[in-house]
């Protein structure tokens, strides 16, 4: 019994430290953001009152509502358009029979581990010459483009778990193959497909050098380039409003993670071994 | 038997499946396959993205082989390898380790804040660690606390320090999410394995060796996979933190391509850049997947 205490005693003090080490940075940020204005703050101080003159300084001097607003907009397109496109793919990969499949599943492959810091380049070009910079149709596009190798992994995996016998059954009553797919498989699977939009959500989200290729515009940027800007252009000022904006761009994903956390993490693991 | 029965409809192709795939791929042909190749085109180029396009053949590959600053960068490339990736996989094995049969409350809570690093922008992430290093940043109060004030400088300023310490910033993101698919491992392994080991007599570090690595190699495939193509990539951290500097002493593959086509250019050298940094992390990944997969 002493030595399982032990044990114990030793795994909690190693998660213990651990999260110390993770929480670290943000609590110091956290602190020097809630910091009162113009007091010069060392980050190994405890801040003496909570003030939020950073965070209202943050959110108008670095155009923070349109960022947020901009970024929601792309979220928005990129997920919805990923999942139904993939959602469709994946169905016909996994349950019809398609000739050329395996060529056009390793076309897929490439996608999964093309870097994506390579055919930037060119997708700049392209955008420019239909006269798409600067606008939402040249993030919301490409990251279509890029969400959906993974997306049909992921789903197809997740149509393989369910039982032939299910779809079978409605095919033998004579349902059509769309109707098997939108009554009865596809509520089989909800749950893959919450996980998968909130990790959808997340990268887009978090996305941040399309968006430094193609917009140049301040009112189009998005949260995280909004936020560059503002670090890049008061990098020698007051560090305390940076830090409140930085906390502006991470709040939407931090909220969704504090109430969805158990999706998130089982989503990257397992996306992860997926992949 | 009638003819009728040889009518299968198996046998025939239904060309309506390929509806189902057809918007995907039409995004995904767009968006990623047509710029690939294009990016392909353009490095066997000399292009300022204006005028004509050169036809230079090689020329960009050889160009920046011999460049020594394209070279130093693929360098710190794998330098920053053994930060975002060989660091976090052997911490997250050590507690792995130690972990088994280890079951703990509050695992949901330590589990949630190790993995906080994941899910937040580089961009963020890279704002809190500027404020960390910063000249009177908490590492340096830290230091000059405990009278080590010739210590503290401007770490990211720093020709020598700059690369091992935007190098420690990826330990930091990683090593939650390489312990957590450990732990998650080593409790999928039968507790017999564990029981045999035991009784051939193996102590911890037997045990370690001859039971929880070898049933962790699908975790540690996955784990090299994902941290050494981050590491390899890498943009918003270092366009954040140090933009490749100072000097070119922290310039990765990734911030080069983003210069030379966006800043010098240099469209037709960025996209040779772009090809190469690819077959790089094909070549790792597809290493990686030979070397360590079972062989059946």
């Amino acid at each position: 019994m002493n030595y399982k205490n032990r044990e114990k005693i030793i795994a909690h003090s190693i998660f213990l430290l651990g999260s110390i080490f993770v929480l670290y940075p943000f609590i110091s940020i956290l602190f020097l953001a809630l910091s009162e204005p113009g007091t010069r703050v060392s980050g190994f101080t405890i801040p003496t009152g909570i003030y939020f003159d950073n965070f209202i300084k943050a959110w108008t001097g670095g155009g923070f509502n349109h960022a947020l607003l901009n970024s929601f907009v792309v979220v928005v397109g990129v997920v919805s358009v990923t999942i139904v496109c993939s959602t469709l793919a994946a169905y016909a990969f996994e349950k019809l029979d398609i000739f050329g499949i395996t060529p056009l599943f390793a076309l897929l492959l490439v996608g999964l581990v093309l870097p994506y810091e390579s055919i930037v380049i060119s997708l700049y070009y392209s955008m420019k010459n239909l006269g798409l910079t600067n606008t939402y149709w040249s993030l919301i596009l490409p990251q279509i483009g890029l969400s959906i190798p993974f997306s049909i992994f992921w789903l197809r995996a997740s149509f393989r778990s369910i039982p032939k016998a299910l779809s079978e059954a409605a095919m033998i009553e004579g349902a059509s193959r769309f109707t098997i797919l939108t009554k009865i498989l596809i509520p089989q699977i909800i749950p893959a497909i919450l996980t998968l939009t909130v990790l959808l959500f997340m990268w887009t989200w978090n996305e941040f050098l399309l968006a430094l290729v193609m917009i140049q515009d301040a009112d189009m940027r998005t949260a995280p380039l909004a936020l560059s800007y503002f670090a890049g252009n008061k990098r020698y000022g007051d560090p305390a409003i940076t830090a409140a904006a930085a906390i502006w761009v991470a709040l939407p994903v931090l909220i969704a993670y504090i109430f969805l956390q158990r999706r998130f993490i089982s989503g990257m693991v397992t996306g992860a071994i997926k992949e | 038997m009638t003819i009728k029965h040889d009518y299968r409809p198996q046998t025939k192709i239904d060309y309506s499946s390929y509806l189902y795939i057809l918007p995907a791929f039409i995004f995904y042909t767009l968006f990623v396959l047509f710029p690939l190749g294009d990016t392909l085109i353009t490095s066997f180029t000399q292009w300022n993205g204006i005028s004509e396009k050169n036809w230079v053949g090689l020329e960009n590959y050889y160009k920046n082989l011999s460049n020594k600053k394209i070279t130093s960068s693929i360098k710190h490339s794998f330098i920053l390898i053994i930060f975002y990736s060989f660091l976090p996989i052997i911490i997250g094995l050590l507690i792995a380790g130690i972990m088994i049969r280890v079951k703990i409350h509050g695992m949901a809570t330590y589990r949630a804040i190790l993995f906080l690093p994941q899910i937040l922008s580089m961009i963020v992430v890279g704002i809190s660690w500027r404020w960390i290093y910063a000249p009177k940043g908490p590492l340096n109060s830290g230091l000059d606390f405990f009278g080590l004030e010739s210590v503290s400088r401007a770490w990211l300023g720093s020709f020598d320090f700059a690369l091992p310490f935007v190098g420690l910033i990826g330990t930091w993101v990683m090593f939650g999410f390489t312990m957590i698919l450990f732990i998650a491992g080593v409790q999928k392994i039968p507790t017999e394995l564990y029981d045999a080991a035991k009784v051939d007599g193996a102590g911890a570090t037997a045990e370690f060796f001859n039971v929880t690595l070898p049933n962790l190699r699908g975790e540690i495939i996955v784990a090299l996979i994902f941290t050494v193509t981050l590491a390899l990539r890498n943009f918003d951290l270092i366009y954040i933190t140090t933009g490749g500097g100072p000097g070119t002493s922290t310039m990765i593959p990734s911030m080069f391509i983003y210069k030379k086509a966006f800043q010098m250019n240099q469209v037709g050298s960025a996209s040779s850049l772009g090809i190469m940094l690819t077959l790089l992390i094909f070549t790792l990944v597809s290493l990686i997947l030979i070397i360590l997969k079972e062989k059946k």
